[in-house]
């Protein structure tokens, strides 16, 4: 395997008595898609801030493009794009302002920038917003904006927190466009999200974390097949939750109650829908375990305290 | 890569290209402000008055008032540019935050932002010497000098400015810094009436604050002399800088280690 574009070594960082990264190590190769999932609160936009040089660990190291951070942080920053969590956008400034100037933080000559911004906002779809300002653009076209901000100095790698987060299935589906046509041009990506239909259509490798942790990692198909069975029959309605210590229970290899809900999660669901078939008082749906379920059961059902 | 020495030129770049959208009415605060008190206090307080002793001569009031209202603003168009809009950029819009995902270290940035907000004041400041000029109030060449006295005096209090927006969770905070020093400084620096009418305490640490310095430096300037312990005054005025930008580096990097 090639040399890795980004590493973390047992990364640590503790904020007084807690322990919000918990020797944590991964590696984003080149061209490769990396997803970072994780209840809110596990450790992800602190461990990316480590990333950045923006946050010092308390022990472990991050090297990337065979520079160290933070002594090299100005020299692997140059070939980083970043869309942060929350939009930082400028707001005095139109779009192409926002690209001019952003670009002008790397050192880049104006001629230069200007050359480059036709090409970026097209690729935000936001060339007809050229002379508008962030605050007249939507939620899903700011944060193109944003994407389209961190390419200006054609990084090799970007690190995207949460990049669809509160957009609209319109939006979200675009940034996903996007974000395959970046892969396509050999550019690698870390995210981070709390959508495990994004994780599993854009990741090749995900990592889990949870409290600070990592606690699996792998194709999201192979996650999938390692930790769960294939099947899952929800079963709701009526006096669903009796079903779960019934006869019911011996024809699935895991049963879960979360509210009125139970989740039946079975090698083989034939005999469980049979069954249920004859009982009107409750409701079934049958389908294939996913992402989520595996992180349901990774993490927990339960809300967390930050969320 | 850009030269390391230059950094911080991007941002402060940036900061103008915000203000040149907003120079006229950031011009009008900044200007009328200071000489509606030149108006009021000046001619209105002034025909009152009459003149003040200064170094055994006597002076027309409305010439000792410009000479150390123009110092005030100096600092207040620092100050709030250091407060208040570098809060903004810092906190509110996020600007720095993502500034700082690019190749600029919070240094830079801080630069960036106190050379300026020394740079807006100088502008201020230039513009109301440019309205004392056509008031006639002075006329002395000496005149010259008072800007880039009140360029290292604006660099002073953009330093002072950023220890507090360091320290600051919202713009209320900033209340405390002008009641509780700007304020107080304003009476007890000599800007509306001789430092000698002051309790002898009161005197003592008068000589010590850095709006003390600017006005001790400007006001002969302005009535074509010399200013006295020149040397004391800039040394004193430039330690104060050099103090106040080592505590605010430090202070906003313990902000974003968070």
């Amino acid at each position: 395997m090639p040399a890795a574009f980004l590493a973390c070594h047992n990364l640590v960082k503790r904020y007084g008595e807690t322990t919000v990264v918990n020797d944590l190590s991964f590696a984003i190769h080149p061209g490769e898609c990396l997803g970072v999932i994780g209840p809110n609160g596990a450790g992800k936009t602190t461990t990316l801030r480590m990333c950045l040089g923006l946050s010092t660990p308390d022990s472990g190291r991050v090297e990337a493009f065979g520079l160290r951070m933070p002594a090299d942080a100005h020299a692997i920053k140059a070939q980083l794009g970043v869309v942060t969590q929350f939009d930082s956008l400028d707001p005095d400034f139109t779009c192409a302002e926002n690209l001019m100037v952003f670009g002008r933080y790397f050192g880049m000559k104006t001629a230069d920038i200007r050359a480059r911004i036709p090409g970026l906002l097209e690729f935000a779809a936001l060339s007809h917003k050229a002379d508008a300002k962030p605050g007249q653009l939507s939620g899903g076209m700011r944060r193109r904006l944003s994407l389209a901000r961190a390419l200006v100095n054609d990084p090799r790698l970007l690190l995207l927190d949460e990049p669809t987060t509160g957009l609209d299935p319109q939006a979200r589906h675009l940034m996903w466009e996007r974000l395959q046509q970046l892969m396509q041009q050999g550019k690698s990506i870390l995210l981070t999200t709390h959508f495990m239909d994004e994780a599993e259509r854009l990741c090749d490798r995900l990592l889990v974390i949870d409290h600070g942790r990592k606690i699996a990692e792998g194709t999201p198909r192979d996650l999938i097949a390692q930790h769960l069975e294939p099947d899952v029959v929800e079963v709701y309605g009526g006096d669903a939750v009796a079903l779960s210590s019934g006869p019911l229970r011996a024809m699935a290899s895991r049963v879960e109650v979360s509210g009125e809900t139970v989740f039946f999660y079975t090698q083989d669901a034939a005999p469980l829908m049979q069954a249920l078939a004859h009982d009107h008082s409750v409701r079934s749906l049958h389908r294939p375990a996913n992402l989520e379920d595996l992180f349901l059961k990774m993490t927990g059902r339960q809300i967390r305290e930050e969320a | 890569m850009m030269n390391p020495m230059l950094r911080w030129w991007p941002v402060f770049l940036r900061n103008l290209l915000v203000w040149r959208k907003l120079a006229i009415p950031s011009l009008v605060g900044n200007i009328a402000e200071p000489l509606m008190w030149l108006v009021a206090f000046g001619y209105g307080l002034g025909a009152l008055v009459g003149s003040v002793p200064l170094d055994g001569k006597q002076v027309p009031y409305i010439l000792f008032l410009a000479s150390g209202s123009i110092c005030m603003s100096a600092m207040n168009a620092a100050t709030f540019e250091a407060l208040y809009s570098a809060f903004s950029r810092m906190h509110v819009q996020k600007t720095w935050d993502s500034i700082m995902n690019a190749p600029v270290a919070l240094r830079d940035v801080l630069l960036a932002e106190m050379l300026w907000a020394a740079f807006k004041s100088l502008f201020s400041v230039t513009a109301i010497l440019g309205v004392m000029l056509a008031l006639d109030i002075s006329r002395s060449p000496m005149l010259l000098l008072v800007l880039p006295i009140l360029l290292l005096a604006g660099i002073t209090f953009s330093c002072l400015a950023l220890i507090f927006n360091a320290l600051a969770k919202g713009y209320d905070f900033f209340t405390y810094y002008f009641t509780l020093f700007l304020t107080p400084m304003m009476f007890l620096s000599g800007v509306f009436f001789p430092r000698d009418n002051l309790p002898v305490v009161l005197q003592h640490v008068s000589a010590w604050l850095p709006l003390t310095q600017a006005v001790e430096l400007v006001r002969p300037l302005f009535m074509g002399r010399w200013p006295a312990d020149a040397l004391l005054h800039l040394v004193v005025l430039a330690l104060y800088a050099l103090v106040a930008w080592s505590v605010a580096l430090a202070l906003t990097k313990r902000r974003f280690r968070g």
